[in-house]
């Protein structure tokens, strides 16, 4: 082999070993950093992960928020009108945050069972739900809706508090 | 009357538009000369009707003609008048008409500043941009079109977004768009060199100062994105890895990809094929951000005009101007062979180095923004990426990148030595070594990534003062020197410099920012790095179409006062929606924040959020100098050159393939 | 052939990127479009012992919509149905949401009342059969009692001239 030609075989070596590893490196950090959406109807089902950051929505239940003594600290709760999910957070709330209006928040459960956010999110251009908490809420009216068929004496709360 | 004018100026730039894609581009194969020369005339055309209607929707915005229903959504009586001028882009259907304006003087632009090019390569980058025209002016009279009447007329309009209502953001779209357009230049001249079959270094030097200046106005784009975000979204970040953000940052590592690549594809004839193929993704990405800006697939706090039917459009623009120039490029691509060779140390393979890293930023990057979209597409799941993935991927790829920079600015073409290099660095790696280790406890605290981040900056600035050093030190009249120094040099060693500010300020706004979300009474006080801030008390306030109440924070420092900030949380009349306006002491070294939350209990209490932020504002300033770098280089005198010696070339030699 | 890897990563990426489109989560379509409104029996917000139900607009193409003086995105569209409803072209009927009574009063009072008759929903109950996942939202029924249109968000200007009112002269023209 001509040291050109071997020249040219290491250049070519040394950039897939490179690439290679920024592969490896990409694709690690990218497994790591995946966080799924969960309905509060999937959460009281216990399907979001215990020991995980993932991501809830819904709406802010009229009459929920409250502060505690600190001022800072906001509990509040947020439904898919199926179930409810209590939220906790510290700090400053977005500008769009109100009662009825729909958000997303990013945290985990604490072991009570309390969703402790560490962000909450509001559309900015308030005009439309997240399209994730559109979704959830049109899945629960559709199991509604297949539910009251087979029982259409039942009334009364649908709201199942999760404690 | 006047709006249907506005609309009937966009059919007939169409109808130029489409002459221009077709007469020169057929001439440019028969060898009608006459028929290429319609290309100039043409493009000239085109622009001064795109103009006429643009004036005449800045017109309807300034004498409130709310019968355009595009006006109705986008202003009032009450808003000001430089947010009605920018109101024109302030939403869909006026930011397309911005981007076809745009358009038309880049091209107009190219017809202009274009005399020594052979005739048949003009015609041939005009024409291309005609076509692009005919998919915008298309795409904007089949879906969007700015001039739609709502009869009766309402007595008062929409008014703007209120985040939309502030300076930065003003310029922000303007500037994004000159560069995402401007990236259209240089895939219509490396479409031209599909076509053609050829592509040589005269090629290579007349298409650089265009895509220089496109990458310059991206740039500072970019930059007024984030430092918008950083005041106006009142969460004192600067980049959210949001994937509105995304979309612009992609376009831009390719731009920056491609840069380097011309470099060596002017001085060295090498990577043609694969400088052809940037520009093209270039230029595809540019679009893309469109798509997913403007069509909602990406759902995130930006977009703020959404519609599946113009996604469509855009969609299938995207697949023909996309894959077309694609498929001609697997099929010309093998015969733009570089044949020249090159040693692996040397400045090509820095260049490639380079290259290599940019490619794989934009393809983690791609990655992040499109995979969600895949799963949702594939009803799997709907997930996002979470911003430690992108900053897990970009500082590994950083650092490399950082080191090779001062070392590739220093190698020579076709054949180096790396050794010999360090040897000449050595200073500059003690001295960066030393200084990223020392610097940080200036900041009162050493962390092992606050000496990373000033020590590769510093490795930067000093590897690339070593470059200027050099070419003075053997030289008896440095004067002289000095102003024989190209301006491509200067540009370069500007826009590393750049790279290494922005470094620095990354690192230390990420590392040693303290950022506090409070109660606060009036009276109450708080310390933050050696700062009191002091909680006035809230007071009352009104604006021009809003009511404030306005959060005064007094700041002093050993007892002396520094600034009086007042924030504001501000309720805008039309909308009624709330707004928060932050307040901040900007500084070289440092910016003091203070947003107001929430009124908590009856004491007069608020939430207040008070950061500090060092050295944020070297963000910026590193990404302005990396603009300025790229218009410094365009300067250089071979390029107002490179039109006479072009004109010396023979013009009616054959363009075509020569089968090889 | 290495030439050809750039064209075929785009047509894959293009694939997604048209299956992502067809996907607007937005545009939840509502199962309620096409079917008779879900019956139900409110009090009214101006008689609280005076009961509104869908059958009494039998007959009329109209408008339901879903408001709270808690939701900031209804105070955006109210003057545009205030002035819809000045136009007289078509009557719509108000569902107050979860709200306080009192207050709901009170910004009709202020603001301007633009509906023929509110119906009040404190339980959320009604909300949920039609489907409502935010408010504000608007409903167009038509003269049998069927459920054409449903709009999520504010209603804005260009929905209105653009989808809403075309449907209703057509389906009152249907009507007559």
């Amino acid at each position: 082999m001509n040291p050109k030609r071997k020249q040219k075989l290491i250049l070519i070596i040394a950039m897939v070993a490179g690439v290679g590893i920024a592969v490896g490196l990409l694709l690690n950090a990218f497994q790591q950093n995946l966080m799924l959406f969960f309905s509060p109807t999937d959460v009281v089902a216990g399907k979001a992960p215990e020991d995980a950051k993932f991501r809830i929505g819904g709406l802010v239940e009229a009459g929920s928020v409250q502060r505690e003594a600190d001022g800072l600290t906001v509990s509040f709760k947020v439904t898919d009108n199926a179930k409810t999910v209590a939220i906790r957070y510290t700090g400053i709330l977005p500008d769009l945050f109100r009662e009825g209006q729909g958000i997303v928040s990013l945290g985990r459960l604490d072991d009570t069972g309390v969703f402790v956010a560490s962000e909450v999110l509001a559309k900015h251009d308030e005009n439309y739900m997240p399209p994730e908490v559109a979704d959830a809420l049109e899945k629960t009216r559709q199991a509604e809706e297949s539910g009251k068929a087979a029982q259409t004496a039942v009334h009364g709360s649908n709201t199942v508090q999760m404690q | 009357m006047i709006p249907e004018l506005g609309h009937f100026a966009l059919i007939l730039a169409l109808v130029v538009a489409v002459i221009l894609s077709v007469v020169p581009m057929v001439g440019s194969f028969t060898g009608t000369t006459a028929w290429m020369a319609l290309a100039r005339p043409a493009a000239k055309v085109q622009m001064l009707l795109v103009t006429i209607s643009y004036a005449i929707l800045t017109h309807a915005f300034l004498v409130h003609d709310f019968s355009v229903s595009y006006v109705t959504n986008t202003s009032n009586l009450s808003l000001p008048l430089i947010y009605r001028i920018s109101g024109v882009w302030g939403s869909h259907e006026g930011s397309l008409l911005l981007w076809m304006l745009i358009l038309a003087g880049w091209t107009v632009s190219v017809s202009i500043f274009s005399r020594g090019v052979p005739l048949q390569m003009i015609a041939r980058v005009l024409s291309v941009l005609g076509m692009i025209s005919v998919g915008f002016l298309l795409f904007m009279l089949i879906t969007s079109n700015p001039f739609d009447r709502m009869l009766p007329a309402p007595a008062d309009g929409q008014s703007l977004n209120p985040l939309l209502q502030d300076f930065g953001l003003a310029i922000h779209p303007p500037m994004l768009y000159m560069g995402y357009v401007g990236f259209s230049v240089a895939f219509a001249f490396a479409v031209a060199a599909l076509i053609g079959g050829r592509l040589d270094m005269a090629w290579a030097r007349w298409m650089r100062p265009w895509t220089n200046i496109a990458w310059m106005f991206l740039t500072i784009g970019i930059a007024l994105g984030s430092w918008w975000a950083y005041y106006e979204l009142g969460w004192g970040g600067w980049w959210f890895w949001d994937p509105v953000e995304n979309a612009s940052f992609m376009p831009w590592l390719m731009g920056t990809a491609l840069i380097h690549s011309l470099a060596a594809t002017e001085k060295r004839g090498a990577f043609k094929a694969w400088t052809v193929l940037l520009a093209v993704c270039a230029f595809s990405l540019s679009l893309l951000g469109t798509f997913l800006v403007r069509s909602g697939v990406l759902t995130s706090v930006h977009a703020f005009a959404t519609d599946p039917a113009r996604g469509a459009f855009i969609l299938a623009f995207l697949g023909v101007v996309v894959g077309s120039s694609l498929a001609l490029y697997a099929w010309r691509a093998p015969q733009l062979r570089s044949n020249t060779s090159f040693s692996m140390q040397s400045r090509e393979s820095g260049l490639l180095f380079n290259n290599v890293i940019m490619l794989a930023m934009c393809a983690s990057v791609l990655l992040g923004t499109l995979y969600p979209l895949v799963l949702d597409a594939l009803g799997i799941a709907k997930i996002s990426v979470g911003v430690p993935y992108f900053n897990a991927v970009f500082l590994p790829l950083a650092i490399p990148l950082m080191l090779m920079v001062g070392v590739g600015a220093l190698a020579r073409w076709k054949k180096d030595n790396l050794v010999e290099i360090l040897k000449r660095l050595r200073w500059a790696a003690v001295l960066s070594v030393v200084g990223g280790i020392a610097l940080p406890f200036l900041m009162g605290r050493f962390t092992f990534g606050a000496a990373l981040g000033i020590g590769l900056g510093l490795w930067v600035t000093l590897a690339s003062l070593q470059g200027l050093f050099e070419r003075l030190r053997h030289r008896n009249n440095k004067w002289v020197a000095l102003r024989s120094i190209g301006a491509g040099f200067w540009g370069m060693t500007m826009a590393h410099i750049g790279i290494a500010v922005f470094s620095v300020g990354v690192s230390l706004t990420t590392i040693y920012s303290v950022e506090k979300d409070l109660r606060m009474a009036p009276g109450d006080s708080y310390d933050i790095a050696g700062y009191n801030f002091a909680f006035e008390g809230v007071r009352k306030a009104q604006g021009p179409n809003y009511r404030a109440d306005e959060g005064v924070v007094e700041v002093t420092k050993g007892g002396e006062e520094v600034t009086v900030l007042a924030a504001q949380k501000r309720q805008y009349d039309i909308q009624m929606s709330i707004m928060t306006e932050a307040a901040i002491d900007a500084g070289f070294t440092r910016d003091l924040y203070v947003a107001l939350g929430e009124k908590i209990g009856t004491d007069g209490s608020w939430s207040v959020r008070l950061y500090y932020k060092p050295f944020i504002r070297w963000i910026w300033l590193g990404s302005l100098l990396m603009g300025l770098g790229g218009v410094l280089a365009v300067c250089d005198r071979r390029y107002r050159r490179v039109s006479e010696r072009l004109a010396q070339q023979t013009t009616d030699q054959p363009l075509e393939a020569k089968p090889t | 052939m290495r030439f050809a890897i750039p064209l075929v990563v785009f047509v894959l990426v293009a694939g997604f990127l048209y299956r992502g489109l067809a996907l607007d989560p937005r545009e939840v379509p509502s199962p309620l479009i096409g079917k008779p409104a879900p019956a139900f029996s409110l009090p009214t917000l101006a008689n609280p012992d005076e009961q509104f139900s869908p059958d009494q607009m039998k007959g009329k193409v109209w408008l339901l919509n879903i408001w709270g003086t808690w939701c900031a995105s209804c105070r955006i569209e109210h003057p545009l149905l205030v002035e819809l409803a000045r136009r007289e072209q078509v009557d719509i009927v108000g569902l107050n949401y979860k709200d306080d009574t009192a207050q709901a009063k009170v910004w009709l009072r202020d603001l301007g009342d633009p509906y023929v008759i509110t119906a009040v929903d404190e339980s959320g109950r009604i909300g949920i059969d039609w489907g409502f996942y935010g408010a504000p939202e608007t409903f167009v029924v038509d003269a049998d009692g069927v459920v054409r249109h449903k709009h999520v968000g504010p209603v804005t200007p260009q929905a209105l001239q653009e989808t809403i009112l075309p449907l209703v002269a057509k389906l009152q023209g249907r009507q007559s």
